[in-house]
Parts: C-alpha cells; structure tokens; sequence
C-alpha cells in the first residue's frame, strides 16, 4: 500500500502543486537557467525554479548534498510527514530505502571538472565522492529518517525509479521489509549533462509533445518522487489513509539494442505486471505512458499497447506527463506515478499537452491537452530504458 | 583533401568499408550505417569542417539536411562550410 507521497520537479514543490498543475495541464519547460546555457543547442528544460536550497539545509549539509540529493530529501521528507510514521526500534531495522537514479550528482562531476580542467585547479573539495555517488541520496534519507533495513539504488537509466519502485514492492511482499521509501530523483539539467544528451539527437530545442504527428524530441525534466511503500496489514492496523495499492510489477529485457526500443520488450513487460498483479487486462483504465516525444519510443509504445490490450486498447486512457514535466530520466516514473494516484483516487486523468496532430501510428485515446474526470480502478505506468530494460507498475484503487 | 574525399573517408571508416566501396549514389543504409552510426557520421563531419549540421534523429526525413545519398550529403556540406563566417 502506498501511505506517503513526496515530490519537487518543474511543476510544483509538493504533490499536491503538482497535481493542480497536471489538472490544469500546465507546462513546466522552459528557458533553462545555469552558466553557460549559451553553448549549448538544447536550451530548454523542465527545470525547477525558486528551489532556495540555502534556506532549507545548513552549511554542513550542503557541502554533503548534491541537487540530486537535495531533491530528494524534500521529497522524502514530504512522502514520510505524510505517511504519519515514526521509524524506532523493530520498525526501523525492518524498513528501508530503495531509490533509482540514471546520473547521480551530476552536477557535482560538471562543477568539479571544470574547477580541475577548465580554471587548472589541482584540489577539489574533500567531500566530492560522497557527494556525487549514485547512492548519496538513498544513504541521506536512510540517516535522516532512521531507515535501517535493506537500502539500496539502482541505476537503469529512464528506468531506475520504476525498477526501484518494483524492488521496494517486492521486498515487503517477500517479508523481507515492513516499510520502504522509494521512488527516484535525477537532476541533470547543468552544462555537462545537457551537453552530453544532445549528442544523440534526440532533443527538442522548443517542446515535448508525445504521441503528437508533430513532435520532434524529448525534453529533460529534474526533480524527485518519493513514496512510502508500507506492507497492508501494518497500514491498516494503524488506519493509515491509503493512496493507492501496488497490485504488481514485471521487468523485462529486450536485449535487442542499446538505444532502439523493442515493442516485444515493452510488450512482455507490461502482459507480465497484469499478469504479476493478476488484474484481467479489461479493468486497465489508465496508463501512464513512458512516452518521451521522440518517433523512436511513441510508436513502438503504443504498438506494444496495441499488442497487450486488444481492442480494449480504444477503450482505455494513456497519456504522457512528460509534456508537462519533462522527462525526469532516472527520476521521471516516480513523478510519474502521482498521475496514477491522481487517477485512482481522485478520478482525475492527467492529460498530454502539446497535442497538436494526430499521429495513425499512435491512434490511442492520449487525453490530449485537457485532463478528463474518469473513474479508474487500474492504472498502470510504463518505463522503458535505454539499454532496453524495461518496468512496469500496476497499481488498484486503494481497497 | 577535397570535402568529397574527407567525406567518403569518413563514411567508410563509420561503415568498416574500404574507401572504393563509397560511391557518390551510396546510401547510408546500403553502406550498413544504422541510426546510430549516422548520429556518429554527423558529429564526425561536424568535428571536420567545423559546421554545424541541422539534424533532429526523431525527423531525419524532415531535416534541412538532406542525408539520402553521399551525394546529397556532400552538397549539404558544400553549402555549410561555404556558408561559414
């Protein structure tokens, strides 16, 4: 069951901003702001802005804490408040921390190279390495909250917050914890990662518009989504409101390429969280798609929908919140999966903006650029990676 | 080294080819170049002569940059570097 909810990225600095800004299908990118953005051919972004991060962590904390890090404290911080729980004694050592995240402390690598390469420095600060390993942000919410079972990250790029998610669900559903945070953060939007990103091309210099005959690219986003998973006899012993139920959740490879999706990857993964979750394919009322605006990952999206549902594939919703937020890469299901609480619980349909042109080869109900009321039971969200590693979430109404 | 040569260079050691199997009417897909290496190829004759090629991998068909044949890249190349301040 999931009893918290934490997020920040580019459309608001709690879940329930975020959510307002999903119903009323406002766009989070813009301009990009950092040093040098004039170099770069990308300079657009889901960026979060006014994120006063002096005013919130002390000296000590900010020599320790990347973007990544600070993103994901908040978050954390908001998703545990929320849970109402308080981790002491037996409940401590049985809950844990699992997070996904694509870059790490990106900034911390960009920052640190240019101090050694580009001013000729020969000494960086003592703390860079614990600052900008992939695991920082995992370690620091485990200190902060008395998180003392199983913690750990994993890093499979677009990917990683799903697979974290799926991690977490399965390590209470084993026995093996009684509570886990989790989710994933990313925040590459600095000089050197958006840099690296525009070398593949797949970059659009002025809009994320999935599933649309039009788009041209997929746009970054930064943030974090973090939630408490927690086991359902403890939830409701302890009358804890429930978001939402983790139904299930299957992972799948493609094996296939190393950038190129596979629709049978995409497919398997799906079919395979449905059947994990064992929920008949007909109740699926919303997905939220991976759908990252690029020709490559839509199509071979909603063929594999096409492929799994049937002729129900007409009959459900699908639509891409990366329109709005932008694609949070290693952080981007974990925000993604508040449009699937938001549909479960409060029947609201978070929409894809940016439609402007159908696409035949993406001839689904995308909910295109207004969110719709709608009573879902099933929602599932998608995550495809490059590398072709694929995770897939089913989620139920809370009972 | 005239822009043609460079080119065909360039081509062919993308393609693991000899640079004889280059010809002006190749395309990239007959030469083996998948989209990945076509991505490679650009940087690589962006690197050389110093341009920048307009080209979006999600619209390769709807680029400026015509990528149909060798040819058609070399004249699109003839016209970046000719354009160049």
């Amino acid at each position: 069951m999931i009893t918290g909810a934490g997020t920040i990225n580019a459309l608001g600095q709690s879940v329930p901003e975020t959510l307002t800004a999903m119903q009323n299908g406002i766009c989070g990118i813009g301009p990009l702001e950092f040093r040098d953005v004039e170099r770069l051919s990308i300079q657009i972004g889901g960026q979060v802005k006014g994120f006063e991060a002096e005013g919130l962590f002390n000296r000590q904390q900010m020599t320790l804490y990347d973007r990544f890090t600070q993103f994901t404290l908040c978050a954390a911080k908001e998703a545990v408040a929320q849970s109402g729980l308080e981790f002491a004694g037996e409940l401590s050592a049985r809950s844990g921390v699992v997070l996904g995240t694509a870059g790490g402390g990106v900034s911390t690598w960009d920052d640190n190279y240019r101090s050694v390469y580009e001013d000729g420095k020969n000494r960086v600060h003592p703390f860079v390495v614990p600052k900008l390993m992939n695991n920082a942000a995992c370690s620091h919410v485990s200190m902060e909250h008395n998180l003392k079972g199983p913690s750990f990250t994993v890093s499979t790029a677009c990917a990683s917050s799903n697979h974290a998610m799926a991690q977490a669900f399965s390590m209470i559903r084993t026995g093996m914890a009684e509570v886990m945070v989790t989710g994933g953060s990313e925040s590459m939007l600095c000089f050197g990662g958006v840099k690296a990103w525009e070398g593949l091309r797949v970059m659009s210099k002025d809009a994320c518009r999935p599933f649309s005959a039009n788009r041209n690219g997929m746009v970054q986003g930064e943030g974090a989504g973090i939630f408490v998973f927690e086991e359902m006899e403890h939830a409701k012993a302890r009358g804890a409101d429930i978001l939402c139920e983790v139904a299930g959740f299957a992972m799948s490879s493609d094996a296939a390429d190393i950038v190129m999706p596979s629709k049978q990857g995409a497919a398997r993964a799906i079919a395979g969280a449905l059947a994990d979750a064992r929920i008949d394919r007909s109740n699926v009322g919303y997905i939220n798609a991976h759908g990252t605006g690029t020709a490559a990952n839509d199509k071979t999206e909603c063929a594999a929908v096409a492929d799994v549902f049937g002729p129900h594939a007409d009959d459900l919703m699908i639509s891409s919140t990366k329109s709005m937020h932008g694609h949070l890469i290693g952080g981007t299901g974990a925000v993604e999966l508040l449009a699937c609480i938001m549909a479960l619980r409060d029947g609201i349909i978070a929409p894809t903006i940016g439609y402007e042109e159908a696409d035949p080869e993406c001839a689904l109900d995308v909910v295109p650029n207004e969110a719709r009321e709608a009573r879902v039971d099933v929602a599932i969200s998608n995550a495809f990676a490059f590398g072709g590693l694929n995770a897939v979430i089913a989620l139920r109404k809370a009972p | 080294m005239s822009i043609r040569d460079k080119v065909y260079e360039i081509i062919a050691e993308q393609a693991v080819l000899d640079v004889s199997d280059v010809s002006d009417d190749s395309t990239l897909e007959s030469l083996g170049i998948d989209s990945l290496g076509l991505v490679e190829s650009i940087f690589a004759i962006e690197e050389e002569f110093d341009i920048t090629i307009p080209f979006n991998a999600n619209e390769p068909d709807k680029s400026e940059f015509d990528i149909s044949s060798v040819a058609s890249i070399i004249a699109g190349i003839e016209q970046l570097v000719a354009a160049k301040p």
